[in-house]
């Protein structure tokens, strides 16, 4: 265990920027648990006499047009990209990782399902997810869902590369021809190799989640305007660009340090994977 | 006895600190001559050959010796770099006719390439068919328009041999340019090899794991272990009275045509990687002649009659110690 | 290669017309009527009925799609209910903005992206790789509006070098200088993928040059700039091409929202406004062109590829 930590450590020691990136995720994570705690201010308290204050005094990053605390709403704003980003993650794994090895098992049923891929694919991502939106409407959970059908398509893409391979390894075919059943094939064989590709594209799914949400967002389809997320500060922030810049700052800032630290983590994982897995697992 | 054209001097080549590939070997070449260069893979005839051609891959280098073609010093220098001091020349076959030709550019174009930059007399495409001409492939004019995956392995390989000679070299470098290819064409490639060696008058290494290949092919030959070469000699001595034990044992590993027994020597145990290898003879864990001494110290070269040199305390044409 | 053409032909068609049938699928499965959407609590019966039989809504599904499909066919995309003109009226009207965008943007991918890969290779593992690499993932994990504000903020509002918003046609006053109201949006757009591209011409070039004929090109005694233009780059800039397909549908998708960011009279634009005036006609036509577009876009990469590449030329 020791020594698996300090193997750990080490890793991490050679690599100074994935050991910042994971401590600023753990950040991120610590200031959506405790978001009551460590805001100053309710993030919705408007305050009519301090708006568009600049950074400091008992505003650490300045006030918005309503007068609410920047800094207050970019804690609670970790609260949304959480809850995005293990939203969008889970959608699209629970109905990928399906959908994948299904496919690599069943060939016929596979050329069916991964036409429909292709499908789905041959949409350009964004609109994609906007066509979700018109028929589901605005709305967090919604955007959750047209985040997570594009991330569907990808994932099924891997798992179905991954089974197929795994499908193909000498040991799962005598596993078969010895009449193993087809389930046991699957927990045994496919499921437990499927961890570290899986791993690399969660991360990066993570990440792109991250930027997605905001476009919609930005856009004002993604989270309704009241709710304190970062891309939703960033669309509010934008008539005052020339008056108040340090509202395009903050939010921003949160955005990229979190999509840029998961993907030095997901290059991290990718680097340590297996390496039969590495050409499926492309971003 | 002409002078050597190819003269490698305590050569050692290293993949770090305290992590030598290639330990000390030292070998001439004279013009016209074929030395042989045997030995197990994985013992550092691929990295001998590439230090002498200025091509070590990144994070190894040269780190000892001397390597003189016709008697400049030209260590260190990559190819283009002797091109431009107008040294003297040298060309090199790889192992792998299948990846060693550029797949999206037409032999002509990777021939004439080689032309250009030594000949700059000759007119490309006339040089490129001569050099097609010369290394027996057929129907030049229409084969100059092919593209690698439209030849067999022996024909790459022959093309591998023309973007060789198009340099005009002095030395032909070939590092088991047959190990990939089927034994009737294997057998025509080594045929050329011989044939443009006398005719062209060049020194020719010709690397191999094969003794066989050594046996039809080499005038000289010397014997690679564990990164250090253990026994050099004319190939009818060798062959017929091997002083180094290890050669001995590789001998014995040949199927003897005169045998009706199936079964195969071996040699006990294997090679030494680079980083294993401790004082004294690396051959000495898996040698049945060994003693106390050859644990300890350098082992001196010692010679016979004939000029075969051998890297041992207790050659073979001596008694064995009790 | 014919047969191959026309094998991977068929294949996009039949795509298409899958996608197709989502597309038109789409407006059946927004809940409620579509019809009331459209038109808002105020409309009157008679507006009602008079839009459903406009948007042929009365009739059975499969035959619905039928006429749809046809008219799409004969290039007749249905009417915009907000504007009242044909669909295809409104995609003409954010083309010129679109392709000059998309255009200028391939520009900057192509020639900052590939160029700087190709340095970062040759350099490897010195600092400027390093600084590039870690630059190049850092630009891929920003937001492409946030970049686009930050240019408004400093180049237009503050040093006041280009427009802001908007872009008159290049064919009104002004002429071809009205480019200069594309620069700001198109950087923010080419960022991510001129980021992308970079990463993968880099990797690529590391690639290539472990390969055995690298080594062959080296032997023969040609100088490293040869080595790296002739033998390595070409055959690089194969995986590169391959991406490109990919490109064009991150560009796409950004597009909307950078065209957003800099009020820019695009299609992107179009499609965003169409969702929030429930405009159902536009947004429709408006995806079934992109589809098709993306669909001959990866077709003509996919052939291209193969074109550059002898090796498949057989098959
Ligand atoms: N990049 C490298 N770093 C460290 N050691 C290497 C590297 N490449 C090869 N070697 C070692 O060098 C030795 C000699 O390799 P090589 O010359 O290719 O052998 P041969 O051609 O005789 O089969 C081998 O033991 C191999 O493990
Ligand atoms: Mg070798």
């Amino acid at each position: 265990m020791t020594a698996h930590l300090i193997s750990l450590t080490r890793q991490f020691a050679m690599r100074p920027l994935t050991t910042l990136g994971a401590a600023f995720l753990v950040l991120v994570v610590l200031s959506a648990v405790f978001a009551p705690l460590i805001a100053p201010f309710p993030p919705d308290a408007i305050d009519p006499v301090n708006r568009l204050l600049p950074p400091g005094g008992a505003h650490l990053m300045g006030t918005d047009h309503f007068g609410r605390d920047t800094f207050s709403r970019v804690v609670y704003g970790a609260r949304l990209a959480l809850l995005i980003g293990v939203g969008v993650v889970s959608f699209s794994l629970a109905s990928g990782v399906p959908i994948g090895v299904l496919s690599a098992l069943y060939p016929r049923l596979g050329r069916v399902l991964m036409r429909m891929v292709d499908v789905l694919m041959s949409f350009p991502s964004l609109l994609l997810a906007l066509g979700l939106i018109v028929i589901l409407g605005q709305g967090v959970f919604n955007a959750i869902l047209a985040i997570g059908l594009i991330y569907l398509t990808t994932t099924a893409r891997i798992v179905y590369g991954v089974a197929l391979r795994l499908r193909a390894e000498p040991y799962v075919e005598a596993a078969r021809s010895m009449g193993a059943g087809t389930w046991w094939v699957v927990t045994r064989h496919i499921l437990p190799n499927m961890i570290s590709p899986l791993m690399v594209q969660a991360s990066f799914v993570f990440a792109f989640a991250q930027l997605g949400a905001a476009a919609l967002d930005f856009l004002g389809l993604g989270a309704p305007p009241d709710v304190p997320s970062w891309g939703n500060m960033l669309a509010e922030s934008r008539i005052y660009i020339t008056r108040a810049s340090w509202l395009l700052l903050w939010p921003g800032m949160m955005i990229v340090l979190t999509a840029f630290s998961l993907n030095l983590v997901g290059d991290w994982l990718r680097d340590r994977m297996d390496p039969r897995f590495r050409d499926v697992v492309r971003k | 006895m002409t002078a050597p054209v190819l003269s490698v001097s305590d050569l050692v080549v290293s993949a770090g600190p305290k992590f030598d590939i290639v330990r000390g070997v030292s070998f001439d070449i004279a013009p016209g001559e074929i030395l042989g260069l045997v030995g197990e893979s994985g013992c550092g005839k691929s990295m001998t050959s590439l230090a002498a051609m200025g091509l070590l891959p990144s994070g190894i280098r040269v780190s000892g010796g001397s390597i003189q073609l016709n008697g400049t010093d030209i260590i260190r220098l990559a190819p283009h770099q002797r091109v431009q001091r107008g040294c003297g020349r040298m060309a090199m076959v790889f192992q792998e006719p299948m990846t060693s030709l550029n797949p999206v550019l037409r032999i002509g174009e990777q021939i004439q390439e080689a032309v250009r930059v030594h000949d700059r007399a000759a007119s490309p495409p006339a040089r490129a068919r001569e050099l097609l001409d010369m290394v027996r492939i057929p129907d030049a004019t229409h084969q100059l328009r092919a593209y690698p995956h439209e030849l067999s392995g022996g024909m790459r390989q022959r093309v591998m041999i023309a973007i060789a000679l198009a340099c005009r070299p002095a030395v032909l470098i070939a590092d088991e340019p047959t190990t990939a290819l089927d034994v009737t064409v294997q057998r025509q490639v080594l045929g050329l090899i011989r044939e443009l060696c006398d005719s062209l008058d060049m020194g020719v290494l010709f690397i191999t794991h094969d003794l066989g290949v050594v046996a039809q092919l080499a005038d000289r030959v010397a014997v690679m272990y564990a990164g250090g070469l253990v026994e050099t000699g004319d190939v009818v001595p060798l062959f017929a009275a091997p002083r180094h034990p290890y050669t001995a044992g590789l001998m014995a590993c040949l199927p003897d045509p005169n045998s009706d027994d199936p079964m195969l020597a071996t040699i006990p145990g294997s090679a030494p990687r680079p980083n294993e290898i401790k004082q004294g003879c690396p051959f000495a864990p898996r040698c049945s002649r060994v003693d106390d001494i050859c644990r300890r110290g350098a082992v001196p070269i010692t010679f016979n009659d004939s000029g075969q040199a051998a890297r041992c305390h207790f050659p073979l044409t001596c008694e064995a110690p009790e | 290669m014919f047969r191959y053409v026309i094998r991977r032909t068929g294949a996009a068609i039949l795509t298409l017309v899958a996608a197709s049938i989502v597309i038109f699928g789409f407006i059946h499965m927004i809940p409620g009527d579509p019809v009331y959407v459209m038109l808002g609590d105020g409309a009157t019966p008679e507006q009602v009925a008079a839009l459903r039989t406009r948007l042929g809504l009365d009739e059975p599904l499969v035959l619905q799609y039928l006429i749809w499909a046809g008219n799409a066919l004969q290039g007749d995309l249905g009417q915009s209910v907000f504007f009242e003109t044909p669909v295809t009226q409104v995609i003409a009207d954010g083309a010129e903005t679109s392709i000059l965008l998309a255009t200028m943007t391939m520009v900057w991918i192509v020639g900052f992206g590939i160029p700087v890969g190709v340095l970062a290779a040759i350099r490897q593992g010195r600092w400027i790789d390093q600084g590039l690499s870690g630059l190049a993932m850092l630009l891929a994990s920003v937001p492409t509006f946030w970049v686009g504000l930050y240019l408004i903020l400093i180049f237009a509002a503050g040093l006041g070098w280009f427009p802001s918003s908007g872009f008159p046609s290049i064919f009104d006053e002004g002429g071809l200088s009205n480019l200069r109201y594309l620069i700001l949006p198109s950087i923010a757009l080419a960022a991510p993928n001129a980021a992308l591209i970079l990463r993968l011409t880099r990797a690529s070039m590391l690639d290539v040059a472990r390969e055995d004929y690298v080594r062959t090109a080296r032997a023969k005694g040609i100088k490293p700039y040869r080595v790296v233009t002739r033998h390595i780059l070409r055959n690089a800039l194969l995986a590169v091409v391959s991406a490109f397909g990919f490109t064009f549908a991150a560009l796409i998708s950004e597009a909307v929202v950078t065209e957003t960011v800099f009020a820019l009279p695009g299609v992107g634009r179009t499609v965003v406004q169409s969702i929030l005036r429930r405009d159902y006609p536009v947004i429709q036509g408006v995806i079934l062109v992109i589809v098709c577009l993306y669909l001959v876009i990866n077709l003509l990469v996919d052939l291209s590829y193969r074109m550059l590449d002898p090796r498949v030329e057989l098959e």
